[in-house]
């Protein structure tokens, strides 16, 4: 039994010069009632732009052109204009993929979580109240009574994503759309968020659609998959089919791009050789107090060494200080106290007093490929640049080396005289990993670049990153929250937590037990290609709550407040050792390795013994 | 052949909303306007060339006269002949309010994208005093500038170029220092660019556009503030008059329905809004997706 059936749609964008565009062609599918549907895709491919479909509703500048959208016998494309408004928020909702734009900072959450009912009449404020307690609380957000009291500033990311969902099922709709509601969110965040929605569909019987790029989530949440490229379906699917047995050599790909393969093989590297070193690296922002350290210290006491020719992982949730310890190296935000090395010579903590030879071996590639390149500038002059800048080349030469960089990261050259807006996402990285590379660097610092691209086009960055550095003898310290993609290209992996390297060793010690009970939750969150995963660690995700305290006061565990195995007495008063494990990594913990490999144990027992129970359905 | 590679080939294509040439979007506000500013440049440069009459020349013996072929635009409180008045005029209300809206510009950005590009002393001393002068109030203060040195053009200039700078560096300022702490300037001072690179090749050429349209507004205030000194006697000294200076001396032809007091007020009004118009739709380049 369908709920909606989508039969033929065509959406076109009109243009001044030339044929329309059409973004969506003749995608018909039908969305089965009680269940999710999985509209995925890489970006590009109409999968938001299907999905406001359903709403009827198309972007500016786009229009829907043709077929049908049947929701229990109307035609959603033929209403007219208070009819839709009238069906929107009520009959079908939808869940923004970032809650924070979502929100209006300056009103109060249960005021916005009400809003459809007073927009559609269908409840009375105090009823609205209560059903929105209610959902707070099926959805485990904390306080669920005196939430809505606050503004949207004041709650987190995750939470913030789970009360925006709590506003789009405010009047029981029949179907509710979610679009990559996920994808902004970290590890340990998104499994809480997952685990909200997933008792919400259950609980509420709600239908879904449910938008995304990730495979992995879309295998805990969907109940059907519908692959699509280019405004085209490839397949439609029963998840765990599509999962185990895809008819499509698209979704193959996806599925391919979804697990990356270790595109950089193990390197010892010379450690006698290390291309930088960091030594008891400290900073943060604001003046330095009287003990040295800034007024908030966001890195604390990072060394870390990368040889020549390999690689150096940096993982950890976002606000834990990776993204400052690469600005901190390239020297956009002078450290507090601590050395640089850069080929065993001192390099200067500030921008200004380092040497042009040096500003050229230390080269920083950006997370947003956009905003790291000049609006105003073409892309001869954005690779151009560097060239002229460190070795004085200019004119025909110039030109033909930037052809050669274009080259090199796979950009055509008839790009030459465009400007950035008119490139994709991936040409956009690849044309920064062009002007990084136009200044011939040893080390370049690749702060999250994947984390905005979809799994396709990252998986070709990182084989790109791995090609060009077995022909150019370059090292990478690669940051990332994915441990995924780390896993793929480093040689090295440190695990940061509040701006403490909590782990720090091979790469193979990131498959290994024992493990930090950070890192072990790190691992333990990242979703798995398996459509039971979710359900399996589905109540360990209770204890995975809190924020990153402050860099730990006095040189304490910062993790000791959200850690299941603290030791009441000790992890609040000393200071941990740096330990040295078998498997070949240091972590900063007081249990030994035998207390961790108990610590290892129990967190299987826990995540298999309790199983979400299933829930009555309401319909 | 598409349509777009016609376009790229034909110097001239009509369009909706305007034409198109050489991969340039123009609209016809902007044609409209361009064509008006244009004009009055023309009238203002060939003044003496084109006026019919002498500036003091009084020619008919009515003041005050109606619209004739002989005086297009009537006679003023004198007999003397408006549109030669008219045109004479043009060269000190455009020249003016053109060197002044320039001046003012010039000035404001380069002191704005300074303050934000070097943050601490140099960004205090120029906001502050930016401020200072924000907080005198405008026509008190170019009364008392015009009253203590005398209306001279220069000095009528340089009032204007004063008041306005101010704001155009605070608007200049929260640009630009938006933009300094874009990912791209980090990348740019990270490679070890130059304060002067990073403001030419980085910051400028992406606020240029709001710069412009600030130009255009100041442009309009500085022509109403010297319209309004001369309407109060500060501005441009008899024989010789603006615009301004022209609607106050044709003031009492209001009662009479005299068109010596409504052509100086269009010619203002035309100016204004023709530069705006060119503003507010500068041409757009046409980019291939």
């Amino acid at each position: 039994m369908s709920l909606v059936q989508v039969e033929n749609l065509r959406v076109t964008v009109p243009r001044e010069l030339g044929e329309d565009l059409t973004i969506v062609r003749d995608v018909s599918f039908e969305v089965p009632k009680g269940e999710v549907t999985a509209l995925i895709g890489e970006s590009g491919s109409g999968k938001t732009t299907i999905a406001l479909a359903l709403m009827a509703y198309a972007r500016s500048g786009c229009r829907l052109s043709g077929g049908r959208v049947v929701m229990e016998g109307r035609d959603l494309l033929g209403l007219d204009k208070a009819q839709v408004l009238a069906l929107r928020g009520s009959e079908i909702a939808y869940v923004p993929q970032s809650a924070a734009a979502a929100f209006n900072p300056g009103r109060r959450i249960m005021e916005q979580v009400i809003e459809p009912a007073r927009i559609h009449g269908r409840l009375s404020d105090a009823a609205a109240r209560r059903k929105a307690v209610e959902l707070f609380r099926s959805m485990m957000l904390p306080d669920p009574e005196t939430l809505g009291d606050r503004y949207p500033h004041q709650v987190s990311g995750g939470q913030l994503q789970r009360l925006a969902a709590a506003m789009a099922v405010i009047l029981d709709p029949k179907l509710v759309i979610l679009d990559e509601p996920t994808t902004a969110l970290d590890v340990t965040t998104q499994i809480e968020v997952l685990h909200a929605f997933k008792r919400l569909i259950r609980d509420f019987g709600t239908t879904g659609v449910y938008v995304s790029h990730d495979l992995a989530v879309v295998a805990q949440m969907a109940d059907q998959i519908v692959t699509l490229r280019d405004g085209q379906v490839q397949e439609i699917g029963r998840t765990r089919q599509v999962i185990t047995a895809p008819q499509s050599d698209y979704t193959r790909r996806l599925l391919a791009a979804a697990r990356p393969r270790e595109v950089h093989p193990d390197m010892a590297g010379d450690a006698r050789r290390p291309v930088l070193e960091v030594i008891n690296l400290v900073g943060g922002y604001g003046p330095a107090g009287a003990d040295g350290r800034p007024y908030k210290t966001v890195i604390d006491n990072v060394s870390l060494a990368i040889p020549a020719g390999s690689n150096l992982g940096v993982i950890g949730e976002s606000g834990c200080g990776k993204s400052t310890l690469a600005r901190m190296i390239a020297g956009l935000l002078p450290a507090t106290s601590g050395e640089l090395m850069l080929d065993r010579r001192q390099m200067p903590l500030t921008l200004g007093r380092r040497s042009r030879a040096q500003l050229k071996d230390v080269q920083i590639l950006f997370q947003m490929a956009d905003t790291a390149l000049n609006p105003a500038s073409t892309v001869e002059e954005i690779v151009g640049r560097p060239l002229t800048f460190y070795h004085g080349t200019r004119g025909a030469a110039r030109q033909r080396r930037v052809l050669d960089l274009l080259d090199m990261v796979q950009l055509p050259g008839r790009l030459l005289h465009r400007r950035p807006r008119q490139l994709s996402g991936g040409q956009k990285q690849r044309l920064n990993l062009a002007r990084a590379l136009a200044a011939e660097p040893r080390l370049i610092l690749c702060d999250e670049i994947t984390s905005a691209l979809d799994t396709v086009v990252a998986a070709a960055i990182i084989e790109l990153l791995a090609d060009l550095q077995k022909t150019l003898g370059l090292s990478y310290m690669f940051i990332s929250h994915d441990l995924s993609t780390v896993r793929a290209i480093c040689d090295e992996v440190m695990v940061l937590y509040a701006g403490r390297a909590v782990e720090h060793g091979p790469r193979s010690a990131l498959g290994q037990e024992p493990y930090h009970p950070y890192t072990r939750l790190l691992l333990s969150s990242v979703p798995e290609l398996d459509p039971g995963w979710i359900d399996r660690v589905g109540r360990a995700v209770q204890s995975r709550q809190g924020n990153i305290g402050a860099a730990g006061a006095a040189g304490l565990c910062p993790f000791r407040s959200r850690c299941a195995m603290r030791i009441a007495g000790c992890c609040d008063r000393i200071a941990p050792p740096l330990r040295r494990l078998a498997k070949g990594a240091q972590v900063l913990c007081h249990h030994d390795e035998t207390a961790l490999w108990a610590g290892a144990g129990a967190r299987d027992a826990e995540g298999k013994g309790t199983a979400m129970p299933a829930l009555p359905q309401r319909s | 052949m598409s349509v777009s590679e016609a376009s790229a080939r034909s110097r001239l294509l009509f369009a909706r909303g305007g034409i198109i040439s050489r991969g340039w979007r123009i609209s016809w506000a902007c044609i409209l306007g361009l064509a008006v500013v244009l004009c009055w440049l023309g009238v203002a440069v060939l003044g003496q060339a084109i006026a019919p009459h002498g500036n003091g020349q009084i020619v008919s013996p009515d003041s005050f006269a109606p619209m004739t072929g002989a005086f297009p635009m009537g006679t003023d409180y004198l007999g003397r002949d408006m549109l030669s008045r008219v045109i004479l005029a043009a060269r000190y209300t455009v020249g003016m309010s053109i060197a002044a809206a320039l001046v003012s510009s010039f000035v404001g950005a380069t002191l704005g994208i300074l303050a934000a590009v070097m943050p601490g002393a140099v960004d205090s001393v120029l906001s502050r005093l930016a401020d200072a002068i924000i907080a005198v109030p405008n026509t008190m203060f170019a009364l008392v500038v015009v009253a203590a040195l005398g209306p001279s053009t220069p000095v009528l200039i340089l009032t204007m170029a004063a008041m306005y700078a101010p704001g155009t560096l605070r608007i200049t300022r929260a640009l630009a220092l938006n933009l300094s702490q874009s990912d791209f300037v980090q990348v740019a001072r990270a490679r070890g660019e130059g304060t002067p690179y990073i403001i030419w090749r980085e910051i400028l050429p992406n606020i240029i556009m709001p710069i412009m349209t600030d130009f255009g507004l100041r442009f309009v205030f500085i022509v109403l503030v010297l319209s309004g000194l001369s309407f109060l006697g500060f501005g441009v000294q008899p024989p010789a008059a603006d615009w301004g200076a022209l609607v106050r001396e044709n003031m009492l032809g209001l009662s009479f329905a005299a068109p010596a007091v409504i052509f100086p007020a269009l010619a203002i009004a035309s100016l204004t809004i023709a530069v705006n118009l060119v503003l507010d739709n500068l041409p757009t380049r046409i980019e291939e997706e």
